[in-house]
């Protein structure tokens, strides 16, 4: 693995050649079936949804889309998905529950959506229920944090059964930026705060957070995307074999597991 | 079972207790200023109305032990994992003494109390946020102590009452802060699956990974008049639109406006109407009809 800081990590995800949502579904699965709209409210193309195969296996995908330009990114309203956007990734998870298919989730988003319409239509209730849906649905959830983890907006599609993330990959409650901002009352610290908060994917592995750590080529995944797919096509492969094998029970009592024991305190 | 949402005479005494001098973290004076509406109240007034400001109604922020006082049966509290304390996971520059200064001035091992009481008679496992310590952010503490309380009363089988207040995750704890929303929200998806009940009121302020996790997923949702509550902080929306937002925005009306308050409940009256939900939801109701 590479060395480098978490800054100089940040800035190889934030590079705008960098593979994006439906690089990775086209280099990965086959027959890509995109599916839109939450059925309550809209349609939302922060996040990309729907059916595909994966060796032949039916699979769920469900990802955060960033733009190229910036055309593409208004489209994409850089990533950060409103409410209606975890509707449809609920929705869509609900359905592969119903035909048994597993969900595969890529994360590279800033954040959820914040502003007046998000509010409105309830952004944290949104993601809260994708929090407790998901640690119940029983079919198995595999998510790869491919860019940035962006705090709750991330966290929507990503209590799973096994979280990978790929070398230069992030994850983080806050951003840099805003964690500079508030805590150090200054946003130009941002080097700072990302260096500070324990962010990388060898952090998060650390902290039992990830599991599994996807490699790069040197100088970040847009020097060699076909090697990245590759490398992602053969974690899926593992992870996907081991969930599949396991009955609903266990699988619903290992996720729960996952998660329960993440806390660090003095009893 | 009957009169169940009306308003009848029988209210917590209001000044039932607040008359103990022991509020360290509560700015002393003669007068309390509204924040909302800033109108000066004298202090004695103030406690009167249970805190509440009594020209605009601004249900006020509270310490975990005042509204402890004001909504269980007295003597009935026992605690679960006072003990529990925060550690520093992301060795985060200054953290640790920030907590034991505040450990210090509230008295409170971290920003939740969670326990065993009694409501009128009825028995709850209720949890209490505090915002005094450090906006009740919630860290592995806050978290662990939410999940166990619901662990608990999935065992004992009980409802849980709690009542919100939190800036949100906190930042100082990293990526494991985060962790404790997906944590909490699983405890409650068991708690759930077994019929037994979860109220939330949210009280001020509730945002964030808060508003983003347990504070959105119970059976009915309570809150307090003209508190604020949200998942993004209003400044940073304000930047984003570049325009002011009206007073009125994340405020529990405004949640209650757009669907995701059930019902809006004065302070006075938040005892009673949580006894006659926690009644209502007791299995011994159904039972007697033999179903």
């Amino acid at each position: 693995m590479e060395h480098l800081t978490a800054w100089e990590r940040l800035n190889i995800v934030h590079n705008p050649k960098r593979p994006n949502a439906y690089d990775y579904i086209e280099g990965i699965f086959e027959n890509y079936c995109e599916l839109k709209g939450d059925r309550l409210f809209g349609e939302d193309a922060a996040i990309t949804g729907g059916i595909a195969t994966f060796e032949n296996l039916p699979v769920t995908v469900i990802a955060t889309v960033k733009g190229k330009n910036l055309e593409q990114n208004k489209k994409y309203n850089f990533s950060m998905a409103h409410p209606e956007g975890y509707r449809k990734a609920l929705r869509l998870s609900k359905q592969a529950e119903k035909f048994k298919r597993p969900v595969i989730c890529f994360v590279d988003t800033t954040g959820a959506f914040c502003g007046v319409d998000a509010e409105k239509r309830g952004q944290g209730q949104a993601i809260a229920t994708n929090l407790l849906e998901w640690a119940r649905l029983k079919t198995p959830i595999i998510t790869i944090i491919t860019g940035e983890g962006g705090s709750g907006g991330a966290l929507g599609l990503a209590v799973c059964d096994e979280l990978a993330m790929l070398e230069n990959a992030v994850y983080s409650v806050i951003s840099p930026r805003g964690a500079a901002s508030i805590l150090w009352r200054d946003p130009k610290k941002e080097e700072e705060a990302a260096n500070t908060m324990k962010i990388t994917a060898e952090d998060l592995k650390g902290f039992e957070v990830a599991d599994a750590i996807i490699k790069e080529p040197i100088g970040g995944a847009h020097n060699d995307p076909n090697m990245v797919y590759e490398n992602i096509s053969e974690y899926l492969l593992k992870a996907l074999k081991t969930n599949l094998q396991k009955s609903v029970a266990m699988l619903l009592q290992d996720r729960y597991n996952k998660f329960r024991k993440i806390g660090i305190f003095d009893e | 079972m009957k009169d169940l949402f009306k308003v009848v005479k029988d209210r917590v005494k209001p000044n039932q207790k607040s008359k103990k001098k022991e509020k360290a973290d509560i700015p002393s004076g003669l007068f309390f200023k509204c924040p909302r509406c800033q109108t000066s109240i004298f202090n004695e007034e103030f406690e009167q109305s249970m805190r509440v400001c009594t020209k605009c109604s601004y249900h006020s922020r509270l310490t975990a032990k005042q509204r402890l006082e004001m909504i269980v049966d007295e003597g009935s509290f026992v605690e679960y994992d006072s003990s529990l304390k925060s550690k520093n996971p992301i060795d985060f520059p200054g953290y640790e003494e920030k907590v034991k200064d505040l450990v210090k001035l509230t008295g409170l091992n971290d920003a939740i109390i969670t326990g065993e009481c009694l409501i009128k008679g009825e028995k709850v496992v209720i949890g209490i946020m505090d915002s005094y310590f450090m906006m009740a952010s919630m860290g592995s503490v806050v978290g662990e102590k939410i999940t166990r309380a619901f662990e608990r009363a999935t065992e004992k089988k009980f409802s849980v009452i709690l009542f919100t207040a939190s800036g949100g995750a906190r930042m100082q704890e990293g990526i494991i802060s985060l962790m404790q929303m997906a944590k909490t929200s699983a405890a409650i998806a068991k708690h759930s699956e077994e019929g037994l009940f979860y109220c939330a009121v949210l009280t001020d302020p509730t945002t964030g990974g808060v508003t983003a996790s347990f504070a959105s997923l119970a059976d009915i949702t309570l809150a307090e008049p003209k508190i604020l509550v949200g998942f993004a902080g209003r400044r940073v929306i304000e930047n984003t639109i570049h325009q002011r937002l009206p007073d009125e925005f994340q405020s529990a009306e405004f949640l209650q406006e757009h669907g995701f308050v059930d019902k809006i409940v004065e302070r006075k009256d938040l005892r009673r109407v949580l006894y006659r939900l926690v009644k209502f939801h007791k299995k011994e109701e159904q039972k007697s009809w033999n179903i």
